[in-house]
């Protein structure tokens, strides 16, 4: 392993540092604002709107942007944070400081609790009870009238001091506002850079592959909508103070679709995209004020827009323009300890098998087949199509529940685990049909993979990125690292899939037919891959039809026809072996004969 | 009282499993989870309003035009937030049916003014006592006509070519268009279709519920909740899910609380993605690996 290597200068991004010299210089940008900016009126107004209101729509871009769930309640989330900090200091005579730190916690909870009830199920489950909730809270602040104060709002809400600053001041309340954006924007732009984020990514992009990359599909959704709703909830509150008066008009459904718009208009990928689509919002309607009337409509009109014609929002090619110029990632790193993954220098049973069936109904796609592969061998499962190989992968890797039988991966029982359990446990695999998640750029997609729960590397940022682009060096694309995924060819796809499973360092790879869908020159290509990863000594199971290919690296061979097992062996028995080539070839004419 | 708030729940849960159908067809024939589909009710009963108030045509004409309107409407619907999207998964089209919903409710409103529209009944008459229960001929006139028109639908979904076809669309859109199906056209006439049940929902509700723009948000809100106690993307669940609906929300209101009368609903919702999430019928949508 190489120790004088030069440090790639992408470690930047990894870095513990980042982001937080320009925060720095932004909050004295913003606290000069907030001086210059007048003590009251108008202006103060509107500055302070788009302030707090950034923060809020900040906190989309963590459910909407990276996560891809839609809330639509964001204005609630906000509802609740105002009107915590609003009855806390004036019905209950609260410090401004820990009533916003109670109703961002009660927004954060309840924001949880939907999550939970929620966020098993597909995006829109989420959408849908987001409505219901923002309809229900409007309803409750108006009608719980000794609580809430009901349709008059609540007055005369006290604004804080803090470390002796009178912050009673317009301005100087602006200052603490916007100081309270830069942290917000900060945060969640790192956010996007680090393990959870681009779990959320992940997850946004390709839940199915998320999950057997190891994510928790369901856990990462609700956090990322557990942040969104405590991000609204420390908007509402400064609002709140901001303005001194608050209504349920102000949280209402209409709000929540303002909010949504100005994050689609920014780009709900970026932090940054938000605040510059919020001030837009802010200041574009007291420009055009004929469009009063009709405002909400303009800006339902303004999202289908968005959505067809620029679905990545203004910020968008901004980070376009930054992705293209991007250097490319140079400097040595160690290469990937691919021995040092099997687990083990005896040739036992890692992955084994016993009586597994699967059915659809009456099909009975997998019928009680036994299959049994030993460490450092190249095991091959084929059959002819629908003969169930792909059922018997999925059901392997948790995607499908088995009807019956039982899977053991390194002596443990894992029939019952969910997908991402069975890949911390160390088992990857790649997809027939590629899963890669084409919002991110090859590094990013293969840094998921090098950062799941079991890797050596997990948890340390640096030692992730330098696992990721090992795995990259292996595969030939380091080139590309900063490429989104879905502008490579589909063979180079292919690599990054397995590139992403080789990061995570698995005991055992499950590859679902890597030959598919190329052409000869990048098929053999991928037999000199998989020659590679042969000699190195990995456990693999492969799925092919292409028996050039398994005749390569196969050690030993399996061979599946209707859900069953009709051979099983070292490569020559198999292949001469009489049924399988009547399974292949079809049963010889009898007359014929 | 009971039987009272019995009837009144079916009828108003038959308006909510007429909207929830035609949401979950939408589901079913182009994967889209349309959030426009309360705006359909709202838009047939504004063109009822506006065929019989203001142009003073007979009802009976109302209601036709009503529904043919819509009809072209669901085309037109689909052409501006579905068509553009089809191919980019389905969040951007989600987002571009709220985006759409929007858009539909306030230029309503501008042009038509926040004040809600009153509306006869179908029927001069305006019921008759049975025991203890007042049956109130619009009330009944949505239970007979939800129910006719479900049998309709069964009908021609199981008896005729053209309910084939739409089915083997639902089922898989790539053999459908092998086997010569036009998928796209299929999907067009779902949404027609779909915006057109909307609008006899919206017809039939008019005269119980003032005809003004929150009338949509309401109605689309019940008909999403009685999709998903029903089974997400399932037909009989639907229509189930939103009787069901229509009756604990009159019991609730009738004996607990009206304010919260909205509420009710959201709290079923909330106890069947808990308790049971996969709803009465059970989830018919999961995705192939």
């Amino acid at each position: 392993m190489s120790t004088t290597a030069p440090t790639p200068h992408v470690l930047a991004q990894v870095s513990a540092w980042r982001g937080l010299p320009g925060a720095a210089i932004a909050m004295v940008a913003v606290v000069a604002v907030a001086m210059l900016a007048p003590d009251q009126g108008y202006i103060l107004n509107i500055l302070m709107q788009a302030a707090t209101y950034a923060i809020a729509v900040v906190g989309l871009v963590v459910v909407l942007g990276y996560c891809g769930q839609i809330s639509i309640a964001q204005a609630a989330f906000m509802g609740l944070g105002a009107y915590g900090v609003a009855l806390g200091t004036v019905d209950y005579h609260l410090n401004f400081f820990v009533a916003l730190g109670i109703s961002v916690s009660v927004a954060a909870a309840l924001g949880l609790l939907l999550g939970v009830a929620s966020l098993r199920l597909g995006g829109h489950y989420l959408a849908m009870v987001t409505i219901s909730f923002q309809q229900i809270l409007t309803l409750v602040l108006i009608n719980w009238i000794p609580f809430t104060h009901g349709p008059d709002g609540v007055r005369n809400i006290a604004r804080p001091m803090l470390f002796g600053i009178d912050l009673t001041r317009g301005n100087t309340y602006l200052g603490v506002c916007l100081c309270a954006m830069v942290l917000v924007v900060l945060a969640v732009w790192r956010l996007k850079t680090n393990r959870l984020g681009r779990a959320m990514q992940a997850v946004r992009d390709n839940e199915l592959a998320a999950g057997t990359c190891g994510i928790d599909v369901f856990g990462t959704k609700v956090v990322a909508f557990g942040i969104s709703a405590l991000i609204g909830g420390i908007g509402g509150g400064f609002f709140a103070g901001g303005f001194r008066y608050i209504s349920p008009d102000q949280f209402s459904f209409a709000e929540s679709i303002v909010l949504l718009t100005m994050a689609l208009l920014g780009g709900v990928q970026s932090p940054f995209g938000a605040v510059f689509g919020t001030g837009l919002l802010v200041i574009l309607p007291e420009w055009l004020r004929f469009l009063r009337q009709v405002y909400l409509a303009v800006y339902g009109a303004a999202v289908i827009l968005i959505m067809v014609f620029l679905p990545d929002g203004l910020w968008g090619f901004v980070d376009e323009q930054m992705r293209k110029r991007a250097r490319p990632v140079e400097g040595k790193v160690p290469p990937l300890p691919l021995l040092a993954q099997t687990g083990g220098e005896t040739d036992e049973v890692v992955l084994d098998v016993r009586g597994l069936a699967k059915h659809f109904g009456g099909l009975k796609a997998l019928d009680g087949v036994d299959l049994a592969v030993r460490r450092g061998t190249v095991h091959a499962l084929i059959g002819p199509n629908g003969s169930g190989k792909s059922t018997f992968i999925n059901v392997v890797t948790g995607l499908y529940t088995p009807t019956a039988g039982q899977i053991f991966f390194g002596g443990r029982d894992i029939t019952s685990l969910p997908p991402h359990q069975r890949n911390r446990a160390g088992l990857a695999r790649t997809f027939q049909n590629i899963r890669v998640f084409r919002g991110m750029t090859v590094l990013e997609n293969v840094m998921v993979g090098a950062e799941r729960v079991g890797n050596d590397v997990a948890g340390d940022a640096k030692a992730v990125m330098l696992r990721a682009l090992a795995a990259l060096d292996f595969v030939g694309l380091r080139k590309d690292a900063h490429r989104l995924v879905g502008q490579l060819s589909y063979g180079h796809q292919r690599y990054v899939e397995i590139a992403r499973a080789l990061a995570g360092s698995p005991q055992t790879i499950l590859l679902d037919e890597p030959a598919a869908g190329l052409n000869m020159t990048e098929k053999v290509e991928m037999g000199q891959l998989l020659l590679r990863l042969k000699g190195h000594g990995l456990t693999i199971l492969i799925i092919d039809h292409d028996m050039n290919l398994v005749e390569q690296v196969a050690d030993h061979i399996t061979v599946l026809n209707f859900g069953r097992r009709i051979a099983d062996g070292v490569k020559k028995d198999v292949l001469t072996n009489p049924d399988v080539i009547a399974a292949y070839l079809g049963e010889p004419r009898h007359e014929a004969a | 009282m009971f039987l009272q708030l019995l009837f009144t729940g079916f009828g108003i849960g038959a308006i909510y499993a007429l909207v929830a159908l035609g949401f979950v067809l939408l589901i079913r024939a182009a994967s889209v989870v349309n959030f426009g589909q309360g705006e359909f009710a709202m838009l047939g009963a504004y063109a009822l309003v506006i065929a019989v108030n203001m142009f003073h045509l007979p009802y009976w004409v109302g209601i036709v035009l009503s529904i043919v309107v819509m009809a072209g409407f669901g085309v037109a619907f689909a052409g501006a937030t579905y068509w553009p999207l089809r191919n980019r998964g389905g969040l951007p089209v989600i987002i571009s049916t709220i985006g759409a919903s929007i858009f539909l409710e306030n230029m309503v409103l501008v042009l038509y003014g926040p004040n809600s529209e009153q509306i006869d009944g179908l029927f001069d008459n305006p019921g008759f006592d049975i025991g203890p229960v007042f049956v109130d001929s619009q009330y009944l006139s949505i239970i007979v006509v939800a129910t006719l028109l479900v049998a309709l639908q069964y009908f021609i979904f199981e008896r005729t070519l053209l309910g084939k076809k739409l089915q083997a669309t639902s089922q898989d859109k790539e053999m459908a268009s092998l086997l010569g199906i036009p998928v796209a056209m299929m999907i067009l006439i779902t949404f027609a279709y779909s915006s057109a049940l909307g609008a006899v929902a919206g017809i039939l509700v008019a005269p119980i519920l003032f005809v003004s723009t929150g009338m949509a948000a309401l109605i689309a809100l019940k008909a999403f909740a009685a999709n998903i106690i029903g089974g997400y993307g399932s037909i009989p669940g639907a229509i189930l899910g939103g009787l069901a609906l229509g009756v604990v929300e009159t019991m609730g209101a009738g004996y607990i609380s009206v304010p919260y009368k909205d509420a009710f609903a959201f709290l079923m919702l909330l106890m069947f993605l808990m308790v049971r999430p996969q709803g009465l019928f059970g989830e018919k949508i999961s995705e192939k690996a």
